[in-house]
């Protein structure tokens, strides 16, 4: 192969790693922007959602079949699922915390423990095994030279964009995204104003935590298996996503993704990288970042001090 | 409920009085200063156990606890002690010259780690360090020296004057002298200039920098002292286990130490140690539910934060 077709091919990958690092970034930046809380198991959301759309993708399939109806019916259940799980992990374990205005390092150790419930729950329900996602989804795709794009992959591309826009929409364009924008500026004035915080911010919870769950989906179907620590990695990778494009931004979380997508599979290419460095790579690209532009490409930048 | 207010009262008053408690703690000493003339091994090895978490415990409390800053990744300072051990005695290095070479290593790496982060706001630390312990995780699979995905495995046995530490009695007793040192370094550590220097910034950085504090430098030596006491507990982890491998070190290593210092009470010597034996008691106790431990110690830890966000015993503020 050509160089030409290694970048095109290595292009593709990287729009698709990508997509799915988009997606569970948005979680952790709306929920960061809202509150400024790192809900740390924002990755383990994501793996629940794979796991609960591989569980409707079985009780469906055998009525839709396993082809793109059934794994779309599985991913809008999993995506509502998961979005309410997200709004009951905000509820018991953050909005408790909130209320009595406790110290950032105890929100941020009850995520560490709502990660560790989620994580562990998961490896005892299916005793650490690896699932099969299987779907009946071909190699069929757009043949450029040697390099061959599936329908899949573009149907994922396009679901991450459609699902952005739609996020977009609410965000600017609906009360409840304004109230969420709201809120994000000033809690105090929003409850002076009729807003209903409590309300908003778990709404927020159902949006991010539902953008993962679908990330989850898509990943399952894509890679083909899915298991109880898969979330760990993608949410640390997200969350530096989140910072490369600015945390509490969310066009910065959309554009973050693509770049960290984009660069991972780029420094799989590299020499001395290789696939066994390139979470070593990324964790260098977030901490680079970290030192020498903490507010990220699209976020504002703040004087604050903890 | 008068009474019994009445009688907490009376009880805190018998056992706050310093007379009492420096006799509980003689006993206590005691106890556990001849328990291996009666215990089993199978005791033997969890209170050893037991003596290495209270080590780790009280090292990450100093970065947690005293300094208020987030550390998600300590298992990565235990790891590069517990290598380097295990790599210099492998070159035929003596085990009790490789502790001062683990040592700083440690603080080369906390320095590392610390230096360019720990102006950056809480929240990011905490993903940073988690960062870097994977990477210390990966980097320790991937390189030939560590032995890779196997890890390092036949580490000797030391020699103390003549004598070599080979039977659980012997690693009780080196882990015991090890948890009273920690303890005495922790204690005088917090009364001391930078202990102070500590708690100000934690409370208020601002206000301590304008008192004349250098908030980084002072948080640098937080991780360097933390790290040391890291590397420690893993030079002594190396020549007991004899064999270490990357696994041993992943996230979830640092989720129980730092879940140790909290749940004692962060700040705070004896929460830590609460915390640790707590720690390594609780699984122990709870065998038969297997894997299921870790689950409760995920749905514990979000009770114990949710209802005392300060700890089980937190530091009292004067």
């Amino acid at each position: 192969m050509s160089l030409f077709y290694i970048v095109i091919q290595q292009l593709v990958n990287g729009l698709i790693l990508g997509s799915f690092y988009s997606l569970v970034a948005l979680g952790y930046s709306m929920v960061y922007g809202i509150i400024k809380l790192l809900n740390f198991a924002h990755g383990d959301i994501y793996m629940v959602g794979a796991f609960v759309g591989f569980g409707a993708l079985g009780i469906f399939g055998s009525i839709l079949g396993v082809g793109w109806l059934g794994i779309t019916v599985a991913l809008l259940i999993s995506m509502f699922l998961v979005g309410l799980l997200g709004m009951l992990v905000h509820r018991i374990a953050y909005q408790p915390l909130l209320n009595k205005r406790a110290p950032r390092m105890s929100l941020l150790i009850t995520a560490v423990g709502v990660s560790f419930t989620l994580f562990n729950g998961v490896m005892v329900m299916t005793n650490g095994e690896y699932k099969a996602f299987s779907t009946s989804l071909g190699y069929e795709g757009i043949s450029l030279g040697p390099v061959n794009i599936t329908y899949t992959q573009i149907i994922m591309v396009v679901s991450t964009a459609i699902l952005m826009l739609v996020l977009y929409w609410f965000i600017n364009r609906t009360m409840y995204g304004k109230a969420m924008r709201a809120i994000a500026l000033d809690q105090d004035a929003c409850r002076l104003m009729g807003i209903n915080v409590t309300k908003t911010i778990s709404l927020t919870f159902f949006v991010g935590s539902a953008l993962a769950a679908a990330a989850g989906v898509m990943a399952g179907v894509y890679y083909g298996s899915i298991h109880f620590y898969m979330g760990f990695i993608i949410g640390l990778k997200a969350f530096t996503a989140a910072v490369i494009g600015g945390i509490g931004s969310i066009p910065g979380a959309m554009l973050g993704g693509l770049i960290l997508g984009l660069l991972e599979t780029a420094g799989t290419q590299l020499p001395f990288v290789g696939s066994a460095w390139k979470d070593v790579f990324t964790f260098g690209i977030l901490i680079l970042l970290l030192v020498s532009k903490p507010t990220g490409i699209l976020g504002k930048s703040e004087i604050e001090r903890m | 409920m008068g009474n019994s207010v009445g009688l907490i009262d009376r009880l805190k008053e018998n056992l706050g009085g310093k007379k009492t408690r420096g006799a509980a703690l003689a006993v206590l000493f005691a106890v556990v200063a001849i328990l291996p003339l009666f215990a089993n091994n199978y005791i033997e090895e969890v209170m050893t156990n037991t003596f290495f978490y209270i080590v780790l415990a009280l090292g990450l409390n100093i970065v947690i606890g005293y300094a208020g800053l987030v550390d998600l990744g300590y298992a990565a300072f235990f790891a590069v002690g517990a290598y380097t051990t295990g790599i210099f005695m492998k070159m035929g290095v003596d085990f009790w010259f490789t502790i001062p070479i683990s040592i700083v290593f440690c603080i080369i790496a906390g320095i590392i780690i610390g230096g360019p982060t720990l102006r950056l706001r809480s929240d990011y630390l905490a993903i940073v360090t988690l960062g870097f312990g994977e990477i210390t995780r990966i980097v320790a699979r991937n390189l030939k020296i560590t032995g890779g995905a196997s890890g390092l495995v036949g580490i000797e046995r030391p020699t103390i004057f003549g004598h070599k530490l080979y039977q659980i009695t012997d690693f009780y007793y080196t882990f015991f002298v090890l948890v009273i040192l920690a303890i005495i370094i922790a204690m005088r550590l917090h009364n001391s200039r930078l202990g102070r220097a500590w708690q100000y910034i934690r409370e208020d950085e601002d206000a301590a920098e304008a008192m004349g504090i250098d908030p980084v430098k002072t948080k640098l030596y937080a991780y360097m002292i933390g790290a040391a006491f890291g590397g420690v507990a893993g030079a002594f982890f190396a020549v007991k286990m004899t064999a270490i491998s990357p696994e041993t070190f992943a996230f979830t290593q640092s989720a129980m130490i730092l879940l140790a210092v909290i749940l004692g009470g962060m700040g705070k010597i004896p929460g830590a140690i609460l915390g640790a034996v707590f720690l390594v008691f609780f699984p122990e106790i709870f065998r038969e539910i297997g894997q299921m431990r870790m689950l409760v110690f995920g749905i514990l830890l979000v009770i114990i934060m949710v209802f005392r966000p300060q700890g089980l015993w937190p530091q009292r503020k004067s």
